[in-house]
């Protein structure tokens, strides 16, 4: 038996679930912007906006949820903070403490570009914050650095809990790989069901949805190679649990791939497979952390 | 700094009384269970059932009988934070509330911590939980107000017949290796040591002798520190964010062709 199973379960329980799950979409979203203003085409840029207009909001509502999950949440500073020292608190081998870091200057950058597309749109009519917009080089440098750490949130979630020793968390070291690639799936997946309503570019959400298909396909492949990593430990999948995930696998990845395939051309129920990969994503969530939390 | 110091638990001698538990209790002023309602567990006289925020020592029973309880015996243990030389949630801490003391102990900061957990998940023994009083992570501090004046822990003080030895770590070593001959030389060839060198961890500050496998005492057999897994899982990250990188390019600069 795994030396994991002799460990306590911290309850990390459905605020933290919604953490991973908006973290990703949040850090998936501007990322996936960011791309799409670089090699995309000028007609991309309504989902461009859309991506950094859900950013900000987003990773607003993380970081509630977080200072809500806290023991003592008036003390959610201490993560940046030194108490006693006033120093800043950081720890390179910590992912929590790097991954508050990350949160706070990825919340800066989504706040930059937030009131960017603010001011492009006319609603912030403050001329200056234009340059926050790309491709003025002000632009060019925040939505880069702010790329990078979208990712970074979006993936170290995962590498958080493998850096601990908690049954399935610490059994593995795909759970980072896994929820970076979920979060890139279901950032596409909500530009697509937005972009749909709010004015996207057909061709836009067309390489959208292409994007989505593959990232898909790598998503399935990483949660087959994450449960061959844990071994023996994944017999404890063996309940309802086990059933949720190939849930995830049938539903949230192989439906929505097969009605991409089957169906190229658009029709009345096309909203059917974005909102799975959406469903999916935070199903898979909810397995990784509840069914550790249990053991 | 101070020379190193610890416990060292003689399981072989534990009567299970409690005795430990009471005083840890009353010197740490932990809160009751449940309100002070108890409710029986169902195993043993194990009513404890965990070391927590509120238990800082725990007394294991484990009862071996033979189906027709014809032949059996008895192990006791009274359980605490190791005090690893590599610790878990010292590391993992993203406060720096958790701090090693000039004693080599480790202890929680209450005033500091902020109740995120991961030291929680972090320990590869389960010691710590959370102080609902608090609302903070805690676990035994090996008696750190104690110890600075020069007084043993509680528990150690109040134990009846020499289970629980605070010393320093290179005495408590002594006592253990003869204790353990002695165990040897009566003929208990079961007999070990758990911890209490380097290869655990660094070494635990609060080592056993145990007479059966870790795993029977809920003990695990090879503990790790919980960063064993940073390197290999941020490096998986990076690869996997390089081909989402690639793939987004691929898919927004390349519109001609059909569906994927």
């Amino acid at each position: 038996m795994s030396s994991t199973f002799f460990t306590a379960a911290p309850h990390w329980r459905w605020l933290i679930v919604a953490y991973f799950f908006l973290g990703g979409l949040a850090g998936g979203s501007y990322f996936l912007a960011t791309m799409m203003d670089l090699f995309g085409k000028r007609e991309d840029r309504p989902l461009v906006r859309l991506a950094y207009l859900i950013a900000f909001p987003a990773v607003c509502v993380c970081g509630l949820l977080l200072t809500a999950d806290l023991g003592r949440p008036e003390r959610f500073w201490h993560m940046l903070v030194q108490a006693q020292t006033f120093r800043p608190m950081i720890k390179a081998y910590s992912p929590m403490s790097i991954g508050s870091w990350a949160l706070l200057l990825f919340s800066g950058c989504a706040f930059l570009s937030f009131v960017a597309v603010l001011a492009e749109r006319g609603w912030l009519p403050w001329p200056p914050l234009l340059r926050l917009n790309p491709p003025a080089p002000l632009g060019r440098l925040v939505t880069a650095v702010g790329a990078l750490l979208g990712l970074y949130l979006a993936g170290y979630t995962g590498v958080l809990l493998a850096v601990t020793n908690r049954p399935i968390w610490a059994d593995t070291t795909l759970l980072g790989l896994t929820f970076l690639i979920s979060a890139a799936s279901t950032s596409a997946a909500l530009l697509i069901l937005l972009g749909s309503f709010g004015g996207g570019s057909r061709d836009g959400i067309r390489a959208l949805e292409r994007l989505d298909a593959s990232v898909l396909v790598l998503e399935g492949l990483a949660i087959a190679a994450l449960v061959a990593s844990l071994g023996r430990v994944a017999m404890v999948w063996l309940n309802g649990w086990g059933l949720l995930l190939a849930g995830v696998m049938l539903g949230g990845i192989g439906l929505p791939l097969l009605l991409h395939w089957r169906r190229p051309s658009r029709d009345s129920r096309w909203w059917i497979g974005p909102a799975l990969v959406l469903l999916g994503g935070l199903t898979l969530r909810v397995v990784v952390v509840f069914s550790s939390d249990g053991l | 700094m101070a020379e190193p110091m610890g416990f060292f638990t003689d399981t072989t001698v534990c009567i299970g009384c409690k005795a430990c538990e009471v005083a840890c209790k009353e010197w740490n002023q932990l809160p009751a269970t449940n309100g002070g309602h108890g409710t029986l567990s169902g195993d043993s006289y194990d009513n404890t059932r965990q070391l927590d925020g509120i238990h800082w020592r725990h007394v294991k029973f484990i009862e071996q009988f033979s189906p027709d309880r014809s032949q059996g015996r008895w192990l006791m243990m009274s359980d605490v934070c190791k005090h690893c030389v590599r610790a878990g949630c010292l590391e993992v801490c993203p406060t720096g509330a958790i701090i090693r003391t000039e004693f080599d102990t480790v202890v929680i900061q209450s005033d500091m911590c902020n109740g995120c957990r991961d030291c929680i998940g972090a320990c590869p023994f389960g010691v710590i939980g959370v102080n609902p009083v608090s609302g903070t992570a805690q676990k035994c501090t090996l008696c750190y107000d104690r110890m600075k004046v020069g007084l043993e822990p509680a528990c150690a003080k109040a134990c009846p017949t020499k289970s629980i030895n605070f010393g320093t770590i290179v005495d408590l070593k002594k006592m253990a290796q003869a204790r353990l001959g002695q165990l040897q030389q009566a003929g208990e060839n079961r007999a070990y040591l758990y911890g209490d060198d380097e290869s655990m961890l660094g070494g635990l500050n609060s080592f056993y002798l145990l007479v059966d496998t870790p795993q029977v005492y809920g003990l695990p057999p090879d503990p790790q520190l919980p960063s064993r897994n940073l390197k290999a899982s941020a490096v998986w990250s990076v690869v996997g964010a390089a081909v989402v990188g690639l793939m987004s390019v691929f898919s927004f600069r390349n519109r001609g062709g059909g569906d994927v």
